[in-house]
């Protein structure tokens, strides 16, 4: 049966990077006596695959990957079982099943929601207000939303205005942005790039230390809605 | 809009900082399984370190062994702290960040212990890297009562004399023994403040440790050691080895701290047996650990159920010096092949003799036409086998070959030294030899249509290095240039095999094995030279991309010692070496017969063929005590 998890990352945990993620719940999912499918042959793996990589330095609220099982306790069971090996900052948070034809958390993956933080005496102090105002300007407004993208085959003006989905300011202990945008294989976008095509437009140039938090991984519905990864599978009971 | 929970954890580098640096995981703790403890409640806080990068020590077993140890004790909190990358070193040091430990966060010179554990001479620079960026005084008679105790132990501590002016202590021996003794000692004497000399001074009295402070060391005109004398009536003029008699039931990481980071050994590790049953004369673990005792097969069992369940890891190993010496082999890799199969996890079998159990073992633990076999045959020819003791035959080797090759294997390993004692040009040309004839017998055994491409043969040859407490002790070495011809002498003859395209060479450099053996067999006097070398930018030493000879040719003129004095002189039957003053249980009598029997060529029998009265038997137990028919 195909099973999806999802998972929280925080704290220090932001710093293990994804490779080292994947390698941490092979672990995990064997303490946790979960009864995971491996490939055949000498040194067999996990049947595992992961939605979408999460970089160094951010934390998340909305981590998923599914795997493949001979069989599952219920979904609290599970949940309990994994949470009581976690490292700190790692918690599981979801674990439904899915039906046998669904399509790879992977492949299904189109936008996410993130949430960046400025750090504290961030210059120019504009209130969240101000900042409402200055997204509504250059890209709520605007026609477009270009910003030049460097690849290896050298640079590609990219409009970003289609691909970013939300962006708004608010007051979080500080200043906040909220940011929907496309993710995944085909047009992947990095929130901080989008605030940095903003701050260029405002003439700040220094990059200040933004913390980037995910907060949620959304599937395309047919008909267009956004529908988190979790909400494709069914609680087991 | 909702709130991220924020950082929960004290971290002692700075978000930036960690952003700036390779592997930031190296630093930032929180494993699962390392331990965490309220400082309220404990007394003695230890910081265990391993000098050399997070993945080449979180593979370590002797530091898990005693961050088990020590944690157990309520009253202490071991903790874990290995070296900074130069990425990091560099910002430390600009930013004047104290070295801390991964666990706590905590700046390592609040620490009560600073442990350093000595698995290879090339790490000294990195010992002084650590006291660096820790803050505390490179040496131990520049440290006042606010700095941590600093104590070596492990391979290198069996001599200790080249680092002893940064220790203020070491122990000698397994740590299982007198570690508890020492730490009572250590609490009780804090509680009564009565200050580090005291301490030091009380602590010289228990077995298995030495304070380099408390001897002093004199040399003839000649610069070899005159005598070596306690400074106090009431300290021993010889210092005990430490040896655990029952290692079954002794302690064990059960959880061992399982690394974010892809470490060097990133596997379960299961101890069969300490020591070594065979007298290799150039080994020192087969001499320094003896006497060989095994774990029993129940207890092993209960260990790896229990590993398993507590990590998670996706594969296991086995450590020994020479795993088919395990009298329980058999039951106990059954018993893991039926364990581990439906957890889909991986058995790993090194040091095995090849012979028709093992070859039937490995088929059924790994891909065969993926792995290859590997052969240790140290020299190459049989009289050279024989000075050193290796009971492996020419005709040991090839009957094993031919069997791993009707088996279905190609690829085959062939480890040597250059430079061991005695060698002769006909030695060396001996080592492509056999690996052509061992491709020759791959064309004769297995059929063309059967082949599976051509056979690979790997052959790697590291120099030779005298260490101290083997029978090898007294043999002088050669110069780099010397290494690097015999170098080529390999690899020229190799050209002329028949079979030289199924032959690859690897070998070693040399210039790391000239100061290895300055730095293994060395004396007081080296401390100085270390520092200097380290000043002069070295660290990093036992890494080829780090390692820079003219930093330490450079440290040795500025300290007026010479690397052939310690290298290239003929050592003297009766010379008084610098580790002398330990008694590790071998004897010098019988070393110095082993060295004879080299020299004549004569093969000596393993400890279960005959007892060959080393001195080991003292500690009473293990090999020493078995029923020898
Ligand atoms: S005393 Fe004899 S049996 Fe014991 S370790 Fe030494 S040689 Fe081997």
């Amino acid at each position: 049966m195909k099973i999806r998890i999802k998972f929280r990352k925080r704290g220090v945990m932001k710093f293990v990077g994804h490779l080292d993620m994947m390698r941490y719940f092979q672990k995990a999912m064997r303490r946790a006596g979960i009864d995971i499918c491996y490939s055949a042959g000498f040194s067999p793996h996990q049947i595992m695959s992961f939605a979408a990589p999460l970089g160094v330095g951010l934390t998340s609220d909305g981590e998923y990957f599914d795997i493949e099982a001979h069989s599952s306790p219920s979904s609290s069971e599970a949940i309990r079982a994994l949470n009581e090996t976690m490292a700190d900052g790692v918690e599981v948070t979801g674990y439904v099943r899915l039906s046998d034809d669904a399509k790879s958390a992977m492949s299904q993956v189109a936008a996410a929601d993130y949430e960046l933080r400025l750090p504290e005496g961030f210059l120019p102090s504009y209130s969240a207000e101000e900042w409402e105002e200055k997204i509504k300007k250059h890209f709520r407004d605007a026609e477009s939303f270009t910003v030049v993208k460097k690849t290896k085959k050298g640079e590609r003006a990219l409009d970003l205005k289609p691909l970013v989905y939300e962006f708004c300011a608010g007051e979080c202990g500080g200043i906040c942005f909220f940011l929907k945008v496309s993710t995944g294989s085909t047009e992947n976008v990095k929130p901080e790039l989008v605030l940095d095509a903003l701050f260029e437009r405002l003439g700040i140039c220094a990059t200040p230390a933004v913390s980037v938090h995910r907060r949620e991984i959304y599937a395309r519905t047919e008909d267009g809605r956004f529908l988190p990864l979790l909400d494709m599978g069914e609680e087991i009971a | 809009m909702s709130c991220r929970s924020g950082n929960f954890r004290k971290q002692a580098l700075s978000d930036e900082i960690l952003m700036r640096v390779e592997k930031p995981a190296r630093y930032i703790g929180n494993e699962l399984n390392s331990v965490r403890k309220d400082l309220e409640k404990i007394d003695i806080r230890f910081a265990m370190c391993f000098p050399d990068v997070y993945e080449i020590g979180m593979s370590h077993l002797g530091i898990q062994i005693l961050y088990e140890l020590f944690n157990r004790r309520p009253d202490t909190w071991c903790e874990r702290v290995y070296s900074p990358w130069p990425d990091l070193h560099r910002i430390m040091k600009e930013e004047k960040i104290p070295l801390f430990a991964l666990e706590s966060q905590d700046a390592l010179k609040q620490f009560d212990f600073l442990g350093i554990t000595l698995q290879y001479e090339m790490c000294y620079t990195n010992i002084l890297q650590i006291l660096d960026l820790a803050q505390i005084p490179f040496y131990a008679k520049e440290r006042g009562e606010e700095h941590p105790l600093v104590i070596g132990g492990g391979p290198c501590a069996y001599n200790p004399e080249p680092i002893a002016a940064f220790f203020d202590l070491f122990y000698i021996g397994e740590g299982e023994e007198q570690y508890d003794a020492l730490l009572n000692l250590y609490k009780k004497m804090k509680k009564e403040q009565k200050g580090r000399a005291a301490f030091l001074h009380e602590a010289a009295k228990l077995e298995g440790i030495y304070v380099p402070s408390l001897y002093a060391a004199s040399y003839h005109e000649d610069g070899t050691l005159a005598a070596f004398t306690p400074l106090a009536d009431d300290i021993p003029k010889k210092i005990k080895k430490q040896v655990d008699r029952n290692l079954t039931d002794s302690v064990y990481p059960e959880k061992p701290v399982v690394p974010f980071l892809k470490a060097t050994q990133d596997r379960i590790v299961l101890e069969i047996q300490r020591g070594c049953i065979r007298g290799c004369r150039f080994c020192q673990a087969g001499m320094i650990y003896r006497p060989n005792r095994e774990k029993d097969v129940s207890r092993l069992k209960e260990l790896a159920q229990k590993m398993i369940a507590s990590t998670g890891y996706e594969e296991i190993s086995l450590s020994s010096l020479s795993s088919s010496d395990y009298s329980q082999l058999e039951e106990l890799v059954e018993f893991l092949i039926g364990e581990c199969r439906e957890k889909g996890i991986n058995i790993s079998l090194p040091s095995l003799r090849i012979d028709a159990f093992s070859l039937d073992v490995m088929s059924k633990v790994q891909d065969v036409r993926k792995s290859s076999l590997t052969f240790a045959p140290e020299a190459g020819s049989q009289r050279l086998r024989n000075v050193i003791n290796k009971g492996l035959t020419e005709e040991d080797i090839l009957h094993g070959a031919k069997e791993a090759f009707s088996g279905g294997w190609n690829k085959v390993k062939l480890y040597f030294m250059l430079g061991l004692p005695t060698e002769t040009e006909a030695d060396i040309r001996a080592i492509p030899e056999l690996a052509n004839e061992i491709a020759m017998l791959y064309y004769d055994t297995v059929p063309k249509e059967e082949r599976n491409g051509k056979c690979q043969i790997t052959i790697s040859t590291s120099f030779f290095v005298p260490k101290p407490f083997t029978p090898f002790q007294w043999a002088s070495m050669g110069a780099p240039e010397d290494y690097i011809a015999k170098a080529g002498i390999v690899n020229g003859h190799l050209r002329e095999q028949l079979n030289h395209k199924s032959i690859r060479y690897n070998w070693h450099e040399a210039e790391v094995t000239v100061l290895e053996g300055v730095l293994a067999r060395g004396d007081r006097r080296l401390s100085d030279v270390i520092k200097k070398a380290y000043e002069n930018g070295a660290f990093f030493d036992a890494w080829s991309e780090f390692f820079d000879f003219g930093k330490w040719l450079d440290a040795f003129e500025a300290c007026g010692l010479s690397i052939d004095f310690y290298n290239r002189r003929v050592r003297f039957e009766e010379e008084l070496f610098p580790w002398d003053f330990l008694d590790a249980g071998v004897t010098k009598e019988f070393l110095l017969r082993e060295w004879k029997n080299a020299l004549a060529e004569t093969v000596t029998p393993n400890c279960r063929q005959q007892c060959s009265g080393c001195g080991a038997r003292t500690f009473g137990g293990g090999v020493c005590f078995e029923d020898k028919n």
